[in-house]
């Protein structure tokens, strides 16, 4: 039977079907955004092949190489009103975005092309592409190597032979061993010279709190005196070994051709990483893919962050989120059971149950104030006076620092746990309870061994509920205590191993920082996607165990409630 | 009962010590855990309340009125001391520390005293040549700490008084001494005695207006330095001015150089304008029911103040007409008593200033708040002149010649209800508006703390936030809870709540560097799909309809999301196919340009829009998590009810089961737009952060949450910035909370009427 547009209008369908159709954009809304994110982040990882062409405006040529990363098209008739010479009776252009890198040449390492005006493509087999230190990428061709000076290998052409590789080898050999020598210069000027460091300012410290205690036994200061000594002996040491392996670690350098015809000499050790991206089988290309991914999450961020890993963006987040964890499950599930287990339910009760509640639902950047001017500025100040007078006026913790963070997300969180803890405390049925009981436990006793433990999965749901939320959270820590670049990480070899006045770094702040306040947003952007899709990954990963414990909790009490 | 009973088993003695001793372990044990439970969850719950009191705690010295008390000796108020010096005070006023005053008196004495005790620290006399006298005064500004005599031969000699402190010992030791900005012989201005003086510059050049038998005259000053010797060159410049038909009370010259205000006898004003090219004078007016009794320019010198002998006081300053003609124009009065203004005192550092009337009573201002934050009785009858400290910290009050030291506590004068939430009009502003600028690089500038803007801004955002996610989320948990099959809707809603989890940075991070740029390339596409995917889901649903039977039983009902989910995605290409052409057709290829260009809308990249679907984005889950709750707990025998009576689902739903529920979807929409009221990242990374008030889909805003991210770092503690931030942190505290109390009453109410059915 068919029916007619009257009908089928007067029936309601339509308005079903369009219900129908709010959920299925939703749906393609998460999707559609896991997916970009995704895409977007690990695409960034891919060796993409490095095309060369001639680019032909008004007449002149230039020579180009680089990555496409992105096309567009833009009315002809916006081109035409800039003064492009757009073809007669086009009506769209292709944009391309080049990646051409060697920004020590050409100043920006991204450029715009119209596709039309590029002619003679091609994918040289000998280009290469290097991951430098500084000035972002070089694409060109490897002309020589040189050590102290001395040319070593060398070769002209532009085919690729066997003559090229053997250079190409011989670079590689070079890199290797500059990023050896520079994983020791890193050692040493990291850790041992920064262990002395951070004795001798100790040291300092001692000195002046004993100033200040006006003590005048000089034995106390030669002590220190003494041990100052030994430390800067120990530091002219370090500095000479140090001077000696710059000096190795300088010695190669190479010269490259650019696209444009330009030759450049650049220190070896400037660079991180050479491939030859056009000459890379299938499995070269996998293998270097992960060894990008790993840089990604091992390495320290280089260039002010737009190149190099995340390490200890994900470091600063995981020990935030740990503390902050060790900070709120104790106090938010003894607050759980005092408000289901031993306060008296009545209004007052309820009243508190409903503003712990919706506590939860108070903006967080009213948490981030309150930790800056209640933690930070009162209690750390406070601090201070009574703990460190012998560091001021510089703050120790009356600046923003990682235990004001974690505090103030621990606080941001608590109702979470509060909220989940009670929820598992209310599922336990009477007669559990009631059983412990008339066997003549005690109260504490019901609860500790009968109670505690049967909620124990819906405490482990608050806490990962809670945990979700603080790694997500950046608007409050942007207040106390995050920092685009921490010097070091908040735990290292040094007593007393954790800093907890130490300002860290963040993977949410940093998507924001590198997002939005790099110098070079085109080349950022790619980490950004990488690293939001990380963010996502954990705390996608986060909630479902935390839905999976609340569905497993269920199953179990089901059984208990017949 | 045989004997043979009790043998059978040991009997169990529970009094043992041993047992015993263990039931005090176990009732301590038991009572200590009680008390430590309720101990640490009232004081969880104490720390979580902390938050409340700990904002009000920052908040409330904002509203707090002014406090002035005299200068305390062992314990008592300090006597009033004999003010140093000889002659009638010109000018008095007293170095940052308020610790050195300064007096000049009309004999030309210059004496720094200790004004706390009044000795005498340093004395001096303005070098006057033989034969001259004083004949005028004036200060150039506080700020600058320039003053200058007129004399009776003519000349004009400015002098400046400056501090250096020195630490010997340890202990803080001010020096005063005096200068000479334009070297220490007079400068001849004029060949008359001088009975009126005005001068007012900056660095390179000042001004000086006298006034003598002849008429006015201004004298421009210029310093030219000679590179090879070093020494500063002066060279002056004098010309008449036109006659004025009014006399010559007093004469204030503003800090450009170019206007001249003059106040005459009585009421009357005239305003100057140096720089036209005949100098004219382009206003005469009255400007006050009274004599004017006291005339001076406020910090900056852009406002004028005038006070009168009926107690009115009123400030002026120079804005801009329709035909781009400065006219000085009477911006605000302020409270005051009817008895006469004796004399005023301007505040160094900020927009305030004192005045005292002839029973000696003080009034302490702020202009910009308007507001009175103190009235107190500081002399008994008529005060001859005060003083406040630069830090506004300190006052001298000087009557028949004796001075009294007292000292202010006045932190917060700027903040007002008026000048928080109402339009003020600004310091160069053609008309009171709302405005928020909390900083700037120069001293002098006037703070603008409307929070107008942002609360607009918040609401603006929030507005377009749930414009788009209410209809979505509320329809897409309709379909969820009451026609969906339960298996998909298994798999359906943890998958739309674990949206909720997302960290919001991450939608700010796309809607700000992918989203905002693509909007901007494809607007036109935006829209064509917003009218294209309900048009294709209707059609597809009518195709649907009219489908053969055995076509249609292939998919069971409950499913139509999952068939409609191909459909959208196609839509939206087809959307974003045609959009070219259509852009072509009605906004003449470029939708961007025409909404600019043609409908003379401003277009900013990061617009509300963005803002909006990245924000719906995020409170989408919320709602519709709530929103399926409440439907689905609607019970079933009411709508089963209904549909056995003949009604079609539809009917159903609309007539039985949303009104059942409706409490709770408006609970949900209530949370959702708690939520999207406090979001920071989004806004903070999808907008411009332009503080504007403006309803224009295409521009941004700043809200209270994003504004305080910015700002909150780098203000100053205990400033009045860094505590209206805090006032901002409370309303969107106390906003999100009642909103989020009232939404979880009505909820619980519900849950309630259930429990019943």
């Amino acid at each position: 039977m068919r029916v007619s547009l009257k009908e089928w209008t007067k029936s309601g369908e339509p308005w079903v079907w369009l219900n129908a159709g709010a959920v299925a954009i939703c749906m393609i809304m998460v999707v559609g955004l896991l997916s970009l994110i995704a895409v977007r982040g690990l695409g960034h990882f891919w060796p993409a092949n490095v095309y060369q062409a001639d680019l032909v405006e008004n007449g002149n040529t230039i020579r180009l190489a680089g990555e496409l990363v992105d096309s567009e098209n833009v009315p002809a008739a916006q081109l035409r009103d800039s003064g492009v010479a757009v073809p007669e009776g086009a009506e769209f252009m292709q944009r391309d975005l080049l990646k051409i890198g060697n920004r020590d040449v050409g100043g920006s390492d991204f450029i715009w092309v119209l596709d039309e005006f590029l002619e003679n493509r091609s994918q040289p087999e000998m280009m290469f592409a290097a991951e430098r230190r500084e000035w972002g990428n070089f694409y060109g061709y490897l002309r020589s190597l040189k050590e102290n000076g001395q040319v070593v290998a060398s070769y002209d052409g532009y085919e690729k032979n066997a003559e090229y590789m053997q250079l190409w080898n011989r670079f590689q050999e070079s890199i290797d061993r500059a990023l050896e020598l520079h994983d020791e210069i890193v050692e040493i000027e990291k850790h041992e010279i920064g262990a002395i460091n951070y004795e001798l300012e100790r040291l300092r410290l001692k000195e002046r709190s004993l100033q200040l205690k006006e003590v005048t036994d000089q034995s106390r200061y030669a002590e220190i005196d003494q041990r100052r000594k030994e430390l800067d002996a120990e530091y002219e040491v370090l500095q000479k070994q140090l001077l000696d392996l710059y000096t190795q670690f300088n010695r190669d350098s190479f010269t490259a051709e650019t696209a444009g015809g330009k030759t450049l000499e650049i220190g070896v050790s400037k660079v991180v990483r050479a491939f030859l991206p056009n000459n890379m089988s299938i499995t070269e290309k996998v293998v270097h893919y992960f060894a990008k991914i790993w840089e990604f999450m091992s390495d320290e961020p280089r260039e002010a962050n737009t190149e190099g890993g995340i390490f200890p963006a994900i470091f600063g987040t995981v020990m935030m989120v740990i503390l902050m964890s060790v900070m709120v499950t104790p106090f938010g599930v003894v607050a759980a059971v005092y408000l289901r287990e031993y306060a008296k339910q009545g209004f007052v009760t309820r009243l508190i149950r409903i503003a712990v509640n919706n506590l939860a639902g108070v903006p967080s950047i009213v948490y981030g104030v309150f930790g800056l001017g209640f933690f930070v500025y009162f209690l750390g100040g406070h601090i201070d006076d009574a703990f460190f007078p012998e560091a001021k006026p510089a703050p120790t913790f009356g600046t923003p620092g990682l235990m004001w963070a974690s505090l103030t997300l621990a606080l941001l969180t608590v109702p979470v746990v509060i909220v989940a803890t009670e929820e598992g405390l209310s599922r336990i049925p009477r007669a559990v309870r009631e059983g412990s009981l008339a066997l003549g436990a005690t109260k504490a006793e019901t609860l500790w061994k009968v109670v505690l433990p049967m909620a124990s999965p819906a405490m482990m749901t608050g806490v990962i509920l809670a945990i979700a939320r603080a790694a997500g959270e950046v608007a409050p820590l942007m207040l106390v205590g995050v920092v685009k670049l921490a010097p070091s990480l908040p735990l290292d070899g040094n007593y007393p191993y954790l800093h907890l006045d130490q300002k860290f770094m963040h993977l949410g702040f940093h998507i924001y920082d590198v997002g939005f306040q790099s110098p070079n947003v085109e080349a950022a952007r790619p980490l950004v996607y990488a690293t939001a899709l990380l963010l996502v990954i954990v705390i996608a990963l986060l909630n479902m165990s935390a839905i999976a414990i609340r569905n497993h909790l269920r199953e179990k009490y089901k059984a208990l409630e017949m | 009962m045989s004997i043979d009973n009790t043998n059978l088993a040991t009997e169990l003695d529970f009094d043992t010590p041993a047992a015993k001793r263990l039931r005090k372990f176990r009732a301590f044990k038991d009572k200590s855990a009680s008390v430590g439970i309720a101990f640490g969850g009232i004081s969880v719950i104490i720390a979580i309340l902390l938050i409340f009191f700990y904002l009000l705690y920052e908040v409330a010295p904002l509203f707090h009125s002014a406090e002035i008390k005299p200068w305390q000796v062992n314990g008592k108020a300090a006597a009033p001391y004999e003010a140093p010096g000889r002659g009638k005070t010109v000018y008095l006023t007293m170095e940052e520390q308020a610790e050195i005053g300064l007096r000049v008196t009309d004999q030309g004495e210059i004496i720094f005293f200790d004004t706390r005790s009044g000795d005498v620290l340093q004395q001096s006399s303005i070098p006057v040549p033989a034969g001259a006298e004083i004949t005028s005064f004036a200060l150039a500004s506080d700020a600058s700490h320039i003053f200058a005599a007129g004399l009776s031969t003519g000349e004009v000699l400015a002098i400046k008084h400056s501090y250096k402190a020195t630490y010997p010992n340890g202990t803080r030791v001010i020096t005063p001494f005096i200068e000479y900005p334009f070297g220490e012989a007079p400068l001849a201005v004029t060949d008359s005695a001088i009975t009126e003086l005005a001068l007012n510059g900056g660095e390179e050049a000042w001004s000086i207006i006298a006034k003598t038998e002849q008429g006015l005259a201004v004298a421009n000053l210029s310093f030219e330095e000679n590179f090879l010797t070093g020494e500063v060159e002066t060279s002056i410049d004098t010309e008449m001015l036109p006659q004025l038909n009014m006399p010559v009370k007093k004469l204030l010259l503003m800090p450009d150089r170019r206007w001249l205000l003059i106040s005459g006898n009585n009421n009357k004003l005239a305003v100057m304008d140096l720089a036209s090219a005949d100098t004219e004078t382009t206003q005469v007016l009255e400007a006050s029911s009274g004599n004017i009794t006291s005339f001076q320019l406020l910090l900056g010198g852009n406002s004028l103040m005038v006070a009168d002998d009926k107690g009115n006081i009123s400030q002026w300053f120079l804005v801009r007409d329709d035909n781009n003609v400065w006219r000085l124009t009477k911006i605000r009065e302020f409270e005051s008593g009817s008895k006469p203004v004796n004399a005023m005192s301007m505040e160094h550092r900020r927009k305030g200033f004192a005045t005292v009337d002839s029973e000696g009573t003080l009034r302490l201002y702020n202009s910009t708040a308007n507001r009175n934050v103190l009235v107190e009785q500081v002399a008994q009858g008529q005060a001859d002149s005060i003083a406040l400290s630069p830090r506004s910290n300190a006052l001298l009050v000087e009557k028949d010649n004796t001075l009294a030291f007292w000292l202010i506590n006045n932190e917060h004068p700027e903040v007002s209800w008026d000048a928080l939430w109402g339009k003020v009009w600004y310091e160069g502003y053609q008309e009171p508006e709302f405005t928020w600028q909390s900083s700037a690089s120069t001293n002098d500038f006037e703070p603008k703390y409307s929070l107008m803007p942002l609360a607009f801004g918040t609401l603006k955002a929030a507005f377009y936030a749930m414009l788009l996610a209410t209809p979505l989320a509320i329809c897409g948990a309709i379909y969820t809870a009451y026609f969906m099959v339960p298996a998909l809707r298994r798999k359906v809603k943890p998958f739309i709540e674990l949206m909720e989890a997302l960290p919001t940075v991450i939608l700010g991070f796309l809607a700000g560097l992918w989203l905002a740029p693509f909007m901007e390339t494809n607007l036109a596409g935006i829209f064509v799909c917003l009218l294209l995917i309900p048009l294709g889901i209707l059609a597809f649903a009518f195709a649907w309809a009219r489908a053969p039977k055995h076509v249609r039983y292939m998919i069971p009902e409950g499913w139509d999301t999952v068939m409609l989910i191909p459909v959208v995605i196609l839509t939206t290409l087809l959307g974003l196919w045609i959009a070219p052409g259509v852009e072509a057709v009605l906004f003449a290829g470029d939708m961007r340009q025409w909404v600019t260009d043609d409908l003379g809308i401003a277009y900013d990249q990061r617009n509300a829009l963005v803002v909006g679907i990245a924000m719906g984005f995020a409170v989408i889950p919320t709602i519709f998590s709530i929103t399926e709750d409440a439907i689905f707990a609607v019970p079933k025998h009411l709508s089963y009810g209904s549909l056995a009576l003949g009604a079609t689902p539809w009917q159903t739903l609309v007539r039985v089961v949303m009104p059942t529920a409706s409490p709770g979807i408006f609970s949900a929409v209530m949370i959702g737009m708690g939520r999207a009221v406090g979001e920071t990242m989004i806004v903070l990374m999808a907008t411009g952060n332009t503080p504007i008030m403006d309803i224009n889909i295409f521009e941004g805003m700043r809200t209270l949450a994003a504004n305080i991210a910015v700002e909150m770092p780098e203000s100053e503690v205990g400033s009045t910035h860094y505590r209206i931030l805090f006032l901002a942190a409370f309303v969107l505290f106390l906003f999100t909370f009642m909103v989020n109390t009232l939404a979880e009453t009505i909820r619980q109410h519900l849950r309630k009427k259930y429990g019943s059915l």
